[in-house]
Protein backbone atom coordinates (compact mmCIF):
# COMPACT_ATOMS: atom_id res chain seq x y z
CA UNK A 1 0.00 0.00 0.00
CA UNK A 2 1.38 3.41 -0.98
CA UNK A 3 1.25 5.53 2.17
CA UNK A 4 -0.40 8.89 2.11
CA UNK A 5 0.11 9.35 5.84
CA UNK A 6 2.57 7.43 7.97
CA UNK A 7 3.13 8.19 11.63
CA UNK A 8 6.18 6.99 13.53
CA UNK A 9 5.84 7.05 17.32
CA UNK A 10 3.93 10.32 17.05
CA UNK A 11 3.64 11.74 20.54
CA UNK A 12 2.33 14.95 22.08
CA UNK A 13 2.61 15.85 25.73
CA UNK A 14 1.25 18.88 27.54
CA UNK A 15 3.25 18.92 30.76
CA UNK A 16 2.58 15.60 32.46
CA UNK A 17 -0.38 14.82 30.25
CA UNK A 18 0.43 12.58 27.29
CA UNK A 19 -2.34 13.46 24.84
CA UNK A 20 -1.00 11.28 22.00
CA UNK A 21 1.24 8.42 22.99
CA UNK A 22 3.61 6.88 20.41
CA UNK A 23 0.96 6.50 17.74
CA UNK A 24 1.80 4.44 14.65
CA UNK A 25 -0.45 3.97 11.64
CA UNK A 26 -0.44 4.22 7.86
CA UNK A 27 -3.13 5.55 5.57
CA UNK A 28 -3.08 4.57 1.90
CA UNK A 29 -3.53 6.86 -1.09
CA UNK A 30 -7.22 7.29 -1.90
CA UNK A 31 -8.27 5.63 1.31
CA UNK A 32 -11.07 6.88 3.54
CA UNK A 33 -9.64 6.41 7.01
CA UNK A 34 -11.96 6.67 9.99
CA UNK A 35 -10.30 7.94 13.15
CA UNK A 36 -12.51 7.25 16.13
CA UNK A 37 -12.21 7.70 19.83
CA UNK A 38 -13.94 9.13 22.88
CA UNK A 39 -13.74 12.85 23.63
CA UNK A 40 -10.24 13.81 24.73
CA UNK A 41 -8.74 10.60 23.32
CA UNK A 42 -6.23 12.50 21.19
CA UNK A 43 -7.97 12.65 17.78
CA UNK A 44 -7.81 16.41 17.31
CA UNK A 45 -4.25 16.64 18.68
CA UNK A 46 -3.17 13.97 16.19
CA UNK A 47 -4.72 15.90 13.29
CA UNK A 48 -3.21 19.18 14.52
CA UNK A 49 0.23 17.58 14.45
CA UNK A 50 -0.30 16.11 10.98
CA UNK A 51 -1.29 19.48 9.49
CA UNK A 52 1.32 21.59 11.25
CA UNK A 53 -0.88 23.35 13.79
CA UNK A 54 1.12 21.91 16.65
CA UNK A 55 4.55 20.32 16.86
CA UNK A 56 5.03 16.76 18.11
CA UNK A 57 6.87 16.25 21.40
CA UNK A 58 8.36 13.02 20.03
CA UNK A 59 8.25 11.01 16.84
CA UNK A 60 7.24 12.29 13.45
CA UNK A 61 4.99 11.61 10.47
CA UNK A 62 5.13 11.71 6.71
CA UNK A 63 2.15 13.37 5.07
CA UNK A 64 1.78 13.39 1.27
CA UNK A 65 5.41 12.26 1.06
CA UNK A 66 6.83 15.07 3.23
CA UNK A 67 8.06 14.97 6.81
CA UNK A 68 5.97 17.18 9.09
CA UNK A 69 9.07 18.30 10.99
CA UNK A 70 11.19 19.07 7.94
CA UNK A 71 8.79 20.22 5.21
CA UNK A 72 5.61 21.42 6.82
CA UNK A 73 5.00 24.07 4.13
CA UNK A 74 5.09 21.35 1.45
CA UNK A 75 2.67 19.30 3.58
CA UNK A 76 0.36 22.30 3.89
CA UNK A 77 0.31 22.77 0.11
CA UNK A 78 -1.06 19.25 -0.30
CA UNK A 79 -3.56 18.90 2.52
CA UNK A 80 -6.66 20.68 3.68
CA UNK A 81 -8.73 20.64 6.81
CA UNK A 82 -12.49 20.77 7.13
CA UNK A 83 -12.86 21.93 10.72
CA UNK A 84 -15.76 21.09 12.95
CA UNK A 85 -16.84 24.73 13.09
CA UNK A 86 -17.40 26.83 9.98
CA UNK A 87 -14.55 29.31 10.09
CA UNK A 88 -14.84 31.30 6.88
CA UNK A 89 -15.41 35.05 6.74
CA UNK A 90 -18.98 36.14 7.46
CA UNK A 91 -18.59 39.46 5.69
CA UNK A 92 -17.30 38.01 2.42
CA UNK A 93 -19.53 36.41 -0.18
CA UNK A 94 -19.34 32.71 -1.00
CA UNK A 95 -17.38 33.55 -4.16
CA UNK A 96 -14.94 35.84 -2.32
CA UNK A 97 -14.34 33.25 0.39
CA UNK A 98 -13.50 30.63 -2.23
CA UNK A 99 -11.38 33.12 -4.14
CA UNK A 100 -9.40 33.97 -1.00
CA UNK A 101 -8.86 30.26 -0.29
CA UNK A 102 -7.64 29.69 -3.86
CA UNK A 103 -5.24 32.65 -3.63
CA UNK A 104 -3.90 31.56 -0.26
CA UNK A 105 -3.13 28.10 -1.65
CA UNK A 106 -1.44 29.50 -4.76
CA UNK A 107 -3.98 28.22 -7.29
CA UNK A 108 -2.82 29.75 -10.60
CA UNK A 109 -4.82 32.85 -11.52
CA UNK A 110 -5.98 31.34 -14.85
CA UNK A 111 -7.51 28.33 -13.07
CA UNK A 112 -9.18 30.10 -10.16
CA UNK A 113 -12.52 31.09 -11.71
CA UNK A 114 -13.08 27.69 -13.36
CA UNK A 115 -12.12 25.84 -10.20
CA UNK A 116 -14.53 27.92 -8.08
CA UNK A 117 -17.36 27.63 -10.62
CA UNK A 118 -16.90 23.85 -10.63
CA UNK A 119 -17.12 23.68 -6.85
CA UNK A 120 -20.20 25.91 -6.78
CA UNK A 121 -21.84 23.46 -9.19
CA UNK A 122 -20.75 20.38 -7.24
CA UNK A 123 -22.06 21.74 -3.97
CA UNK A 124 -25.21 23.33 -5.46
CA UNK A 125 -24.10 26.80 -4.41
CA UNK A 126 -24.31 28.59 -7.75
CA UNK A 127 -27.34 30.62 -6.72
CA UNK A 128 -25.58 31.67 -3.52
CA UNK A 129 -22.29 32.84 -5.00
CA UNK A 130 -22.89 36.49 -4.02
CA UNK A 131 -24.49 35.81 -0.63
CA UNK A 132 -22.35 36.78 2.37
CA UNK A 133 -21.17 33.66 4.16
CA UNK A 134 -22.65 34.90 7.46
CA UNK A 135 -26.17 34.84 5.99
CA UNK A 136 -26.11 31.19 4.96
CA UNK A 137 -27.84 28.37 6.83
CA UNK A 138 -25.69 25.93 8.80
CA UNK A 139 -25.92 23.29 6.08
CA UNK A 140 -24.95 25.71 3.31
CA UNK A 141 -22.07 27.06 5.40
CA UNK A 142 -20.79 23.53 5.81
CA UNK A 143 -20.88 23.03 2.05
CA UNK A 144 -18.93 26.25 1.46
CA UNK A 145 -16.33 25.25 4.06
CA UNK A 146 -15.83 21.93 2.30
CA UNK A 147 -15.68 23.63 -1.10
CA UNK A 148 -13.03 26.02 0.28
CA UNK A 149 -11.03 23.03 1.51
CA UNK A 150 -11.06 21.47 -1.95
CA UNK A 151 -10.28 24.53 -4.06
CA UNK A 152 -6.55 23.73 -4.28
CA UNK A 153 -7.25 20.07 -5.08
CA UNK A 154 -5.54 18.65 -1.98
CA UNK A 155 -4.21 15.11 -1.93
CA UNK A 156 -5.39 14.60 1.64
CA UNK A 157 -8.49 16.06 3.28
CA UNK A 158 -8.80 15.99 7.06
CA UNK A 159 -12.46 16.13 7.98
CA UNK A 160 -13.37 16.78 11.58
CA UNK A 161 -17.01 15.91 12.25
CA UNK A 162 -18.06 16.85 8.71
CA UNK A 163 -21.76 16.09 9.15
CA UNK A 164 -22.19 17.41 12.69
CA UNK A 165 -25.27 19.59 12.94
CA UNK A 166 -26.39 18.96 9.37
CA UNK A 167 -29.92 18.03 8.36
CA UNK A 168 -30.45 14.49 7.06
CA UNK A 169 -30.40 15.43 3.37
CA UNK A 170 -27.24 17.55 3.63
CA UNK A 171 -25.50 14.83 5.62
CA UNK A 172 -26.50 12.22 3.01
CA UNK A 173 -25.24 14.28 0.12
CA UNK A 174 -22.00 15.01 1.96
CA UNK A 175 -21.43 11.32 2.65
CA UNK A 176 -21.98 10.62 -1.03
CA UNK A 177 -19.43 13.26 -1.90
CA UNK A 178 -16.84 11.82 0.51
CA UNK A 179 -17.29 8.50 -1.26
CA UNK A 180 -16.67 10.22 -4.60
CA UNK A 181 -13.43 11.79 -3.36
CA UNK A 182 -11.99 8.31 -3.02
CA UNK A 183 -12.48 7.79 -6.74
CA UNK A 184 -10.21 10.75 -7.41
CA UNK A 185 -7.43 9.22 -5.27
CA UNK A 186 -7.96 11.84 -2.60
CA UNK A 187 -7.23 10.48 0.84
CA UNK A 188 -9.86 11.33 3.45
CA UNK A 189 -8.94 11.30 7.13
CA UNK A 190 -12.28 11.32 8.88
CA UNK A 191 -13.07 11.89 12.54
CA UNK A 192 -16.67 11.54 13.56
CA UNK A 193 -18.86 10.72 16.51
CA UNK A 194 -21.32 8.98 14.21
CA UNK A 195 -19.91 5.47 14.31
CA UNK A 196 -22.32 4.26 11.61
CA UNK A 197 -21.03 7.02 9.37
CA UNK A 198 -17.45 5.85 9.85
CA UNK A 199 -18.57 2.27 9.28
CA UNK A 200 -20.34 3.19 6.07
CA UNK A 201 -17.65 5.45 4.61
CA UNK A 202 -14.30 4.19 5.82
CA UNK A 203 -12.06 1.64 4.16
CA UNK A 204 -10.31 1.21 7.49
CA UNK A 205 -10.86 2.50 10.98
CA UNK A 206 -8.47 3.35 13.80
CA UNK A 207 -9.70 3.64 17.36
CA UNK A 208 -7.70 5.79 19.75
CA UNK A 209 -8.19 5.69 23.51
CA UNK A 210 -6.25 7.82 25.99
CA UNK A 211 -3.75 8.76 23.32
CA UNK A 212 -3.03 5.18 22.24
CA UNK A 213 -4.22 3.37 19.14
CA UNK A 214 -6.12 0.28 20.28
CA UNK A 215 -6.93 -1.04 16.83
CA UNK A 216 -6.44 -0.23 13.14
CA UNK A 217 -8.36 -2.44 10.76
CA UNK A 218 -11.30 -2.68 8.40
CA UNK A 219 -14.57 -2.19 10.21
CA UNK A 220 -15.55 -5.76 9.23
CA UNK A 221 -12.47 -7.14 10.97
CA UNK A 222 -13.04 -4.97 14.02
CA UNK A 223 -16.63 -6.20 14.22
CA UNK A 224 -15.43 -9.78 13.80
CA UNK A 225 -13.15 -9.38 16.80
CA UNK A 226 -16.24 -9.08 19.01
CA UNK A 227 -18.53 -11.20 16.80
CA UNK A 228 -18.28 -14.27 19.01
CA UNK A 229 -20.49 -12.61 21.55
CA UNK A 230 -24.10 -12.07 20.43
CA UNK A 231 -26.20 -9.16 21.57
CA UNK A 232 -29.86 -9.23 22.53
CA UNK A 233 -31.57 -5.97 21.82
CA UNK A 234 -35.10 -5.28 23.08
CA UNK A 235 -37.45 -2.32 23.12
CA UNK A 236 -39.70 -2.48 26.17
CA UNK A 237 -43.11 -0.89 26.70
CA UNK A 238 -41.70 1.02 29.68
CA UNK A 239 -38.36 1.65 31.32
CA UNK A 240 -37.10 -1.30 33.41
CA UNK A 241 -36.73 -0.64 37.14
CA UNK A 242 -33.47 -0.89 39.08
CA UNK A 243 -34.15 -4.40 40.43
CA UNK A 244 -34.75 -5.71 36.91
CA UNK A 245 -31.54 -4.03 35.74
CA UNK A 246 -29.65 -5.61 38.63
CA UNK A 247 -30.96 -9.07 37.80
CA UNK A 248 -30.20 -8.60 34.10
CA UNK A 249 -26.72 -7.44 35.04
CA UNK A 250 -26.05 -10.86 36.51
CA UNK A 251 -26.81 -12.46 33.12
CA UNK A 252 -24.51 -10.35 30.97
CA UNK A 253 -23.22 -6.88 30.13
CA UNK A 254 -26.26 -4.58 29.99
CA UNK A 255 -26.59 -1.19 28.37
CA UNK A 256 -29.83 0.80 28.63
CA UNK A 257 -31.03 3.87 26.75
CA UNK A 258 -34.50 4.74 28.14
CA UNK A 259 -36.72 1.82 27.05
CA UNK A 260 -34.10 0.14 24.88
CA UNK A 261 -31.78 -2.43 26.40
CA UNK A 262 -28.85 -4.31 24.95
CA UNK A 263 -27.42 -7.40 26.62
CA UNK A 264 -24.12 -8.84 25.52
CA UNK A 265 -24.19 -12.52 26.48
CA UNK A 266 -22.71 -15.88 25.70
CA UNK A 267 -26.00 -17.71 26.32
CA UNK A 268 -28.82 -16.25 24.26
CA UNK A 269 -31.50 -18.84 25.10
CA UNK A 270 -31.12 -18.66 28.85
CA UNK A 271 -30.88 -14.87 28.89
CA UNK A 272 -33.91 -14.51 26.62
CA UNK A 273 -35.96 -16.77 28.95
CA UNK A 274 -34.88 -14.74 31.96
CA UNK A 275 -35.58 -11.45 30.20
CA UNK A 276 -39.10 -12.53 29.23
CA UNK A 277 -39.71 -13.81 32.75
CA UNK A 278 -38.47 -10.63 34.44
CA UNK A 279 -40.47 -8.42 32.09
CA UNK A 280 -43.71 -10.35 32.52
CA UNK A 281 -43.33 -10.20 36.32
CA UNK A 282 -43.41 -6.41 36.01
CA UNK A 283 -46.11 -6.22 33.39
CA UNK A 284 -43.66 -4.98 30.77
CA UNK A 285 -44.42 -5.88 27.16
CA UNK A 286 -41.91 -6.18 24.32
CA UNK A 287 -42.19 -3.90 21.33
CA UNK A 288 -39.44 -5.94 19.69
CA UNK A 289 -36.71 -8.38 20.62
CA UNK A 290 -33.78 -8.99 18.35
CA UNK A 291 -30.59 -10.99 18.43
CA UNK A 292 -28.00 -9.04 16.56
CA UNK A 293 -24.44 -9.45 15.55
CA UNK A 294 -22.19 -6.74 16.96
CA UNK A 295 -21.99 -3.48 15.04
CA UNK A 296 -18.95 -1.23 14.83
CA UNK A 297 -20.65 0.75 17.57
CA UNK A 298 -20.67 -2.34 19.80
CA UNK A 299 -17.02 -2.96 18.98
CA UNK A 300 -16.29 0.68 19.78
CA UNK A 301 -18.04 0.39 23.13
CA UNK A 302 -16.14 -2.78 23.99
CA UNK A 303 -12.80 -1.31 22.97
CA UNK A 304 -13.21 2.12 24.54
CA UNK A 305 -15.68 1.50 27.34
CA UNK A 306 -17.55 4.63 26.23
CA UNK A 307 -21.04 4.74 24.76
CA UNK A 308 -21.25 6.77 21.53
CA UNK A 309 -24.51 8.30 22.82
CA UNK A 310 -22.68 9.64 25.87
CA UNK A 311 -19.86 10.81 23.64
CA UNK A 312 -22.22 12.66 21.31
CA UNK A 313 -24.07 14.25 24.22
CA UNK A 314 -20.76 15.49 25.68
CA UNK A 315 -19.79 16.84 22.30
CA UNK A 316 -23.10 18.67 21.91
CA UNK A 317 -22.69 20.21 25.37
CA UNK A 318 -19.19 21.34 24.40
CA UNK A 319 -20.50 22.88 21.19
CA UNK A 320 -23.14 24.87 23.10
CA UNK B 1 9.35 30.86 -2.18
CA UNK B 2 9.55 34.57 -1.50
CA UNK B 3 7.03 35.44 -4.21
CA UNK B 4 4.45 33.07 -2.67
CA UNK B 5 5.05 34.66 0.73
CA UNK B 6 4.63 38.18 -0.68
CA UNK B 7 1.46 37.13 -2.49
CA UNK B 8 0.18 35.65 0.78
CA UNK B 9 0.83 38.96 2.58
CA UNK B 10 -0.99 40.87 -0.16
CA UNK B 11 -4.01 38.54 -0.24
CA UNK B 12 -4.39 38.61 3.55
CA UNK B 13 -4.20 42.42 3.46
CA UNK B 14 -6.79 42.57 0.69
CA UNK B 15 -9.09 40.17 2.52
CA UNK B 16 -8.81 42.08 5.82
CA UNK B 17 -9.53 45.40 4.12
CA UNK B 18 -12.65 43.99 2.45
CA UNK B 19 -13.89 41.89 5.34
CA UNK B 20 -13.22 44.28 8.21
CA UNK B 21 -11.63 47.68 7.63
CA UNK B 22 -13.50 49.09 4.65
CA UNK B 23 -16.95 48.63 6.09
CA UNK B 24 -19.16 51.75 6.23
CA UNK B 25 -19.14 52.06 10.07
CA UNK B 26 -15.35 51.84 10.17
CA UNK B 27 -14.87 54.32 7.34
CA UNK B 28 -17.25 56.80 8.99
CA UNK B 29 -15.42 56.33 12.32
CA UNK B 30 -12.14 56.81 10.50
CA UNK B 31 -13.33 60.18 9.18
CA UNK B 32 -15.28 61.32 12.24
CA UNK B 33 -12.59 60.50 14.81
CA UNK B 34 -9.97 62.95 13.48
CA UNK B 35 -12.67 65.55 12.76
CA UNK B 36 -13.96 65.44 16.34
CA UNK B 37 -10.41 65.44 17.68
CA UNK B 38 -9.56 68.50 15.59
CA UNK B 39 -12.78 70.27 16.58
CA UNK B 40 -12.21 69.60 20.28
CA UNK B 41 -8.70 71.03 20.21
CA UNK B 42 -9.60 74.01 18.03
CA UNK B 43 -12.37 74.96 20.49
CA UNK B 44 -10.07 74.52 23.48
CA UNK B 45 -7.10 76.42 22.10
CA UNK B 46 -7.63 78.06 18.70
CA UNK B 47 -4.14 79.57 18.74
CA UNK B 48 -1.12 77.33 18.18
CA UNK B 49 -3.02 74.53 16.50
CA UNK B 50 -0.38 74.34 13.81
CA UNK B 51 2.14 73.43 16.51
CA UNK B 52 -0.16 70.84 18.00
CA UNK B 53 -1.01 69.30 14.60
CA UNK B 54 1.89 66.78 14.40
CA UNK B 55 0.88 65.45 17.83
CA UNK B 56 -2.74 65.12 16.69
CA UNK B 57 -1.64 63.26 13.57
CA UNK B 58 0.40 60.91 15.76
CA UNK B 59 -2.59 60.44 18.06
CA UNK B 60 -4.82 59.62 15.07
CA UNK B 61 -2.17 57.12 13.98
CA UNK B 62 -2.18 55.46 17.43
CA UNK B 63 -5.94 54.96 17.47
CA UNK B 64 -6.23 54.20 13.77
CA UNK B 65 -3.70 51.40 13.82
CA UNK B 66 -4.27 49.72 17.16
CA UNK B 67 -8.05 49.97 17.60
CA UNK B 68 -9.30 47.84 14.71
CA UNK B 69 -6.31 45.57 14.30
CA UNK B 70 -6.42 44.24 17.85
CA UNK B 71 -10.10 43.43 17.32
CA UNK B 72 -9.52 41.78 13.94
CA UNK B 73 -6.81 39.42 15.16
CA UNK B 74 -8.54 38.40 18.41
CA UNK B 75 -11.86 38.02 16.56
CA UNK B 76 -10.27 35.76 13.96
CA UNK B 77 -8.61 33.74 16.68
CA UNK B 78 -11.99 33.26 18.33
CA UNK B 79 -13.83 32.23 15.18
CA UNK B 80 -11.07 29.89 14.02
CA UNK B 81 -10.31 32.05 10.96
CA UNK B 82 -6.76 32.69 12.22
CA UNK B 83 -6.25 28.93 12.42
CA UNK B 84 -7.37 28.74 8.79
CA UNK B 85 -4.55 31.14 7.91
CA UNK B 86 -2.07 29.13 9.99
CA UNK B 87 -3.01 26.04 7.95
CA UNK B 88 -2.09 27.76 4.70
CA UNK B 89 1.29 27.17 3.06
CA UNK B 90 2.76 30.51 4.13
CA UNK B 91 4.91 31.45 7.11
CA UNK B 92 3.65 32.96 10.34
CA UNK B 93 5.76 36.03 9.54
CA UNK B 94 3.80 36.60 6.33
CA UNK B 95 0.48 36.14 8.12
CA UNK B 96 1.54 38.71 10.70
CA UNK B 97 2.78 41.08 8.03
CA UNK B 98 -0.55 40.88 6.20
CA UNK B 99 -2.34 41.70 9.45
CA UNK B 100 0.07 44.55 10.28
CA UNK B 101 -0.40 46.08 6.83
CA UNK B 102 -4.19 45.99 7.30
CA UNK B 103 -3.84 48.09 10.45
CA UNK B 104 -1.32 50.32 8.68
CA UNK B 105 -3.65 51.08 5.78
CA UNK B 106 -6.54 51.87 8.14
CA UNK B 107 -4.24 54.05 10.26
CA UNK B 108 -3.10 55.80 7.09
CA UNK B 109 -6.69 56.63 6.26
CA UNK B 110 -7.35 58.20 9.68
CA UNK B 111 -4.04 60.02 9.99
CA UNK B 112 -4.39 61.10 6.35
CA UNK B 113 -7.70 62.78 7.17
CA UNK B 114 -6.04 64.39 10.20
CA UNK B 115 -3.13 65.58 8.05
CA UNK B 116 -5.58 67.08 5.54
CA UNK B 117 -7.43 68.92 8.31
CA UNK B 118 -4.13 70.11 9.79
CA UNK B 119 -2.94 71.53 6.46
CA UNK B 120 -6.22 73.11 5.36
CA UNK B 121 -7.65 74.32 8.67
CA UNK B 122 -4.75 74.57 11.13
CA UNK B 123 -2.26 76.02 8.71
CA UNK B 124 0.26 73.25 9.22
CA UNK B 125 3.05 73.25 6.60
CA UNK B 126 4.88 70.15 5.55
CA UNK B 127 8.42 71.42 5.08
CA UNK B 128 9.93 68.08 4.17
CA UNK B 129 7.24 65.97 2.43
CA UNK B 130 9.52 63.01 1.77
CA UNK B 131 10.60 62.63 5.37
CA UNK B 132 7.08 63.42 6.59
CA UNK B 133 5.68 60.55 4.49
CA UNK B 134 8.49 58.20 5.52
CA UNK B 135 8.10 59.07 9.22
CA UNK B 136 4.32 58.70 9.14
CA UNK B 137 4.56 55.36 7.28
CA UNK B 138 7.12 54.03 9.74
CA UNK B 139 4.99 55.25 12.65
CA UNK B 140 1.92 53.48 11.26
CA UNK B 141 3.82 50.25 10.65
CA UNK B 142 5.37 50.30 14.14
CA UNK B 143 2.12 51.07 15.94
CA UNK B 144 0.31 48.47 13.86
CA UNK B 145 2.96 45.91 14.86
CA UNK B 146 2.35 46.92 18.47
CA UNK B 147 -1.38 46.29 17.88
CA UNK B 148 -0.56 42.83 16.51
CA UNK B 149 1.67 42.07 19.49
CA UNK B 150 -1.10 43.07 21.90
CA UNK B 151 -3.65 40.99 19.99
CA UNK B 152 -1.59 37.79 19.94
CA UNK B 153 -0.85 38.16 23.67
CA UNK B 154 -4.51 37.84 24.67
CA UNK B 155 -7.46 35.61 23.91
CA UNK B 156 -10.51 37.86 24.03
CA UNK B 157 -11.44 41.00 22.14
CA UNK B 158 -12.10 42.98 25.34
CA UNK B 159 -8.70 41.95 26.72
CA UNK B 160 -7.06 43.32 23.59
CA UNK B 161 -8.88 46.63 24.00
CA UNK B 162 -7.95 46.92 27.68
CA UNK B 163 -4.33 46.04 27.04
CA UNK B 164 -4.19 48.49 24.11
CA UNK B 165 -5.28 51.28 26.43
CA UNK B 166 -2.37 50.52 28.78
CA UNK B 167 -0.09 51.54 25.92
CA UNK B 168 -2.20 54.15 24.12
CA UNK B 169 -2.96 56.60 26.92
CA UNK B 170 0.51 56.72 28.52
CA UNK B 171 1.96 57.20 25.04
CA UNK B 172 -0.36 60.13 24.33
CA UNK B 173 0.59 61.86 27.58
CA UNK B 174 4.30 61.03 27.67
CA UNK B 175 5.41 61.25 24.07
CA UNK B 176 5.18 64.96 23.41
CA UNK B 177 1.71 65.05 21.86
CA UNK B 178 0.51 67.78 24.26
CA UNK B 179 3.54 68.62 26.39
CA UNK B 180 7.05 68.70 24.91
CA UNK B 181 9.17 65.86 26.25
CA UNK B 182 11.86 68.32 27.35
CA UNK B 183 9.35 70.08 29.63
CA UNK B 184 8.59 66.89 31.58
CA UNK B 185 10.36 65.75 34.79
CA UNK B 186 13.45 63.64 34.13
CA UNK B 187 11.98 60.25 35.18
CA UNK B 188 9.07 60.79 32.79
CA UNK B 189 11.47 61.86 30.06
CA UNK B 190 13.34 58.59 30.55
CA UNK B 191 10.09 56.64 30.19
CA UNK B 192 9.09 58.64 27.12
CA UNK B 193 12.24 57.57 25.27
CA UNK B 194 11.18 53.95 25.77
CA UNK B 195 7.97 54.58 23.82
CA UNK B 196 7.83 54.63 20.00
CA UNK B 197 5.41 57.53 19.74
CA UNK B 198 8.06 59.92 21.14
CA UNK B 199 10.13 59.37 18.02
CA UNK B 200 7.06 59.66 15.76
CA UNK B 201 6.00 62.99 17.25
CA UNK B 202 9.57 64.25 17.11
CA UNK B 203 9.92 63.29 13.44
CA UNK B 204 6.51 64.68 12.46
CA UNK B 205 7.25 67.96 14.26
CA UNK B 206 10.64 68.16 12.60
CA UNK B 207 9.25 67.63 9.11
CA UNK B 208 6.50 70.23 9.62
CA UNK B 209 8.65 72.92 11.28
CA UNK B 210 11.96 72.21 9.58
CA UNK B 211 13.67 72.61 12.96
CA UNK B 212 15.57 69.33 12.97
CA UNK B 213 18.69 68.06 11.30
CA UNK B 214 18.84 65.08 8.99
CA UNK B 215 20.68 63.18 11.73
CA UNK B 216 17.77 63.83 14.09
CA UNK B 217 15.29 62.46 11.55
CA UNK B 218 17.48 59.46 10.86
CA UNK B 219 17.74 58.77 14.58
CA UNK B 220 13.94 58.86 14.88
CA UNK B 221 13.64 56.54 11.88
CA UNK B 222 16.21 54.15 13.35
CA UNK B 223 14.43 54.09 16.73
CA UNK B 224 11.05 53.43 15.07
CA UNK B 225 12.58 50.68 12.92
CA UNK B 226 14.03 49.08 16.03
CA UNK B 227 10.63 49.16 17.75
CA UNK B 228 9.05 47.70 14.59
CA UNK B 229 11.50 44.79 14.55
CA UNK B 230 11.06 44.15 18.28
CA UNK B 231 7.24 44.18 18.07
CA UNK B 232 7.13 41.95 14.98
CA UNK B 233 9.63 39.48 16.42
CA UNK B 234 7.80 39.29 19.74
CA UNK B 235 4.43 38.82 17.99
CA UNK B 236 5.94 36.11 15.79
CA UNK B 237 7.39 34.29 18.81
CA UNK B 238 4.11 34.48 20.73
CA UNK B 239 2.06 33.22 17.78
CA UNK B 240 4.54 30.41 17.18
CA UNK B 241 4.47 29.50 20.86
CA UNK B 242 0.70 29.10 20.64
CA UNK B 243 1.34 26.27 18.16
CA UNK B 244 3.60 24.35 20.54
Amino acid sequence: MEASIKTVDLTKSFGDLVAVDHVNFEVGVGEVFGFLGPNGAGKTTTIRMLVGLTTPSEGTATVAGYDILEDIVEVKRRVSVVPETSNLYDELSVWDNLLFASRLYHVPRRDRADRIKGLLETFHLRERRDTPFGRLSRGLKRRVVIAAALVHQPRIVFMDEPTAGLDVMSALSLRKFIGELRLEDTTVFLTTHYIEEADQLSDRVAIIVEGKIVTVDTSENIKSSVRGIPVIEALLSKEPDMSMMDELGELGEVERTERKIKIVTGNVTEVLDSLIHLASQRGIRFEYVNTIRPSLEDAFVRLTGVSPDVMRAEKERGRR
Amino acid sequence: MLIDELRGVYFILLKDLRAYYFKPPNISWGILFPLVLALAFSLRNPAGLGELAPGLIAMAAVFGTTSMEAIVITFERRTGALERLLLAPISIKSILMGKVLGGTVFGLMISGVMTGISITLFGMRVVNPLWFTASLSLTLLTLSALGALIAVSVKEVFEAQTLSNYFRFPMIFLCGVFIPVEAMPLPLQAISYLLPLTYSVDALKATTTGLSSLQGLMLDAAALSLFLIVFLTAANVLLKRSLK
